[in-house]
């Protein structure tokens, strides 16, 4: 259970939302949630953007803690981590080392991978390599070892953009072009067949605990943001209609990965379990998205929590360096 | 967590609650990008928001004063459901630029004239009607089109407007397909998105044809008189006016922020207009609709539209150097007024998919996709050439340009697709 918090009206905190990245317009709608949970709480709280003005802002609202509400490659390539953490100002969230880490999928795999969490087999494929190679050979290569259907998605993206499902060769190119758009490198992942979930994580400083999984299912048999945006081709459920013991194990992997990935006080971890009941990791979201319909808010609605008693906790172990 | 039970709950309690027609409501997967533009790093060539700065604000602060002092209390009042009586009088002046004689009887005023668009999509579109329109045609008729689930039938369009031709082998194909068309929906003066204008023989055939077929013409434009050189033709409305149904607007000529636009109609479609007005807002903004015309009584106007197409005039003109300078082998239209250009790009290129990448390098464009009902239209992108200034549309297509070129390249290593 998530502990009750009381109101507190000393905390300072500053919501950094907005930056410029395909996911702005999410980050912004986080940011307002956020900022609306923690003044239910007491806090006093002021949203920035990461703009020019960013050293400015720090300087002028002194706040105890930074709330990070960044998506894409301004908040979760952990360079603003890093900045902050040398302003000396807590934040919430992963360190810039963990984020950096765990935001590029490609390698995120490679290290939940290497702790012995099963993670689909997948090729990494900057874009350089087919400025030796011939992309067509190398392609023809790489789906023969997988064999279709495969996942392309970019190595370093948010919101399912540039994700395709592809079931065969004549489908290939297209989805590479698409996922290059997003980032010069490029994953091809076997595509696992099953239950699709997000489990949030989060640590007020007791230790990392799953949220209840959701579950998202498309109408269509696609996964891409197209998918998620669009109103009827997915559908959430939380929490998911999964067995219970399935939703231990899956509930288990997720701790594990965001343990492995050091992520501190927060993560989303999606996941796929197949039809044998086997949770799959396919990526962690360092600053999953927190607006009104976001998987992470629902998760904790779900728990019976409030958004305002968790976001605040986080705060208040974020100040106190737990997490 | 070990404990939850298998039965989730769908995040949306009210799905199965919904009308029907409420899933042809659909966001654009661009639309997400487009938040990024208000960040003043980004050019963006995307919005088709008018160069409000070019207003002198004094204008309408006087207008204000003097309405205030006139008609305060009416202003802040309801009221009917055609509109003012004295703001239908001058946009019967208004309209008489654009050679078209009416009765301030026919006029109803609207909020903007894609509330008159609605109006009239209810009040005439069934399940299934279908709605031609020019190939590209604008995303906001279209968007009420589909949610009165008409499908809507692009024709050929190309530098001289919409082919006639194509428009009666169009109606004569669908009509032996047993389908019923409502209308035929232009922009005919520097057209949303192709900035083309319909020439005068066109509109002369055009109409013949809507009149022999029984098809009612929407004539909308927003776009009439911000003219750069040769004043456009007379509208089509100025010589039918049974068949013809005309849309106008104070959004380009004034400010879109008052929301105030309004439909001439054919006298029995006119009383049914007021009667769906009446019931969908009781009556269009008093405040917004006096103030216009005390800014038409008061202010020179007719100046004020010189200033817009100055400021506008020189914008093309920086956009065509533009594309002429770092794009010179695509091919663009080249409107005589307006706000748009319409842009061809390479074969294999898709501008919807193409987006993301010009994000990241810092300029916004529209997907031709969007101007379409059918899908089609990845070949194409429309640039907006109205609200940035000049050097930044010099800076914007320049990005455009290496976001193109980079593109180019992917597709050449992976193939065309």
């Amino acid at each position: 259970m998530i502990p009750a918090a009381k109101r507190d009206n000393s905390l300072k905190i500053q919501v950094l939302a907005g930056g410029i990245s395909h996911e702005r317009d999410i980050s912004l709608k986080s940011g307002r949630r956020v900022a609306d949970a923690l003044t239910e709480m007491g806090a006093t709280v002021v949203i920035r953007e990461p703009d020019e003005h960013l050293f400015q802002n720090l300087a002028a609202d002194k706040p105890d803690v930074v709330w990070l509400c960044l998506h894409g490659a301004s908040g979760e390539d952990g360079a603003l981590r890093d900045i902050l953490a040398l302003s000396g100002v807590p934040f919430v969230g992963a360190t810039g080392e963990a984020a950096r880490l765990a935001w590029d999928k490609s390698i995120a795999k490679i290290l939940v991978g290497r702790a012995g969490i099963l993670t689909p087999p997948s090729v990494t494929l900057p874009r350089e390599t087919f400025r030796e190679l011939n992309p067509e050979s190398v392609l023809a290569h790489v789906t023969s070892s997988l064999a279709f259907p495969v996942v392309v998605k970019p190595a370093r993206s948010g919101s399912a953009q540039g994700v395709t499902v592809v079931h065969s060769a004549d489908q290939l190119s297209k989805a590479m072009i698409d996922a290059y758009v997003y980032c010069d490198v490029a994953i091809i992942e076997k595509f696992v067949d099953g239950v699709e979930l997000a489990i949030s994580v989060i640590n007020e400083g007791a230790g990392p605990m799953a949220l209840p999984a959701v579950e998202i299912e498309s109408t269509t048999g696609q996964f891409g943001y197209q998918e998620r945006i669009v109103a009827g081709e997915v559908n959430y459920y939380v929490p998911a209609r999964i067995d219970a013991h399935v939703a231990d194990k899956a509930a288990q992997l997720a701790i594990a990965a965001h343990e492995e990935l050091g992520l501190r006080h927060l993560s989303r971890i999606d996941l796929i379990v197949d039809a044998q009941g086997t949770p799959w990791f396919l990526e962690a979201n360092v600053l999953p998205g927190l607006t009104e319909t976001s998987l992470l808010p629902q998760a904790i609605v779900a728990t019976g929590a409030s958004l305002g008693q968790v976001y605040h906790g986080l705060a208040v172990a974020a100040l106190h360096g737990r997490g | 967590m070990a404990e939850q039970t298998p039965h989730g709950e769908n995040f949306d309690h009210w799905l199965d609650a919904y009308a029907a027609r409420a899933n042809t409501l659909s966001v654009s997967e661009v639309r997400a990008l487009f938040a990024v533009v208000s960040r003043p790093e980004v050019v963006s060539l995307a919005g088709g928001m008018p160069y409000v700065k070019a207003l002198p604000k004094e204008l309408l602060e006087s207008a204000y004063d003097s309405l205030m002092d006139s008609r305060g209390d009416l202003a802040l009042q309801y009221g009917g459901g055609q509109g003012d009586l004295a703001l239908r009088e001058q946009i019967r002046e208004l309209m008489a630029l654009e050679g078209i004689a009416s009765s301030v009887e026919d006029i109803v005023i609207t909020t903007g004239s894609q509330q008159g668009l609605d109006l009239l999509g209810g009040l005439f579109l069934d399940a299934g009607d279908v709605v031609l329109a020019e190939a590209p045609s604008y995303v906001g008729a279209l968007g009420i089109f589909r949610h009165y689930e008409a499908h809507v039938e692009h024709v050929h369009t190309d530098n001289d407007g919409m082919d006639p031709v194509a428009l009666q082998a169009a109606i004569d194909d669908l009509k032996s397909q047993g389908r019923r068309i409502k209308f035929l929906y232009l922009v005919p003066n520097f057209g949303n998105p192709s900035g083309v204008t319909l020439t005068e023989q066109r509109r002369h055939q055009i109409v013949e044809i809507c009149k022999r077929e029984h098809i009612l013409i929407l004539e909308d434009n927003p776009y009439g008189l911000l003219y750069f050189g040769e004043k456009p033709p007379n509208a089509m409305r100025s010589f039918e006016s049974d068949t013809v149904i005309y849309l106008g607007s104070f959004s380009k000529i004034l400010a879109p922020g008052l929301r105030v636009g309004y439909v001439l109609a054919p006298p029995a479609i006119r009383d049914k207009l007021v009667l769906a007005n009446e019931s969908a807002i009781l009556s269009p903004s008093s405040f917004s609709q006096m103030l216009i015309s005390e800014y038409l009584s008061k202010a020179d106007w007719q100046n004020q539209i010189d200033i817009y197409r100055g400021v506008y005039r020189e914008r093309r003109d920086a956009a065509l150097a533009a594309m002429a300078e770092y794009l010179p082998h695509l091919e663009t239209t080249r409107p005589d007024g307006g706000f748009y250009l319409w842009v061809t790009l390479p074969k294999g290129i898709d501008s919807k998919a193409m987006l993301p990448l010009a994000v990241k390098e810092l300029v916004a464009y529209t997907p031709g996709t969007a101007f379409f009902a059918n899908g089609t239209g990845q070949q194409n992108l429309r640039i907006s050439f109205c609200y940035p200034t000049p050097e930044n549309i010099n800076v914007g297509i320049k990005r455009l340009a290496s976001v193109i070129n980079l593109q180019t390249e992917l597709i050449e290593t992976f193939g065309k697709h």
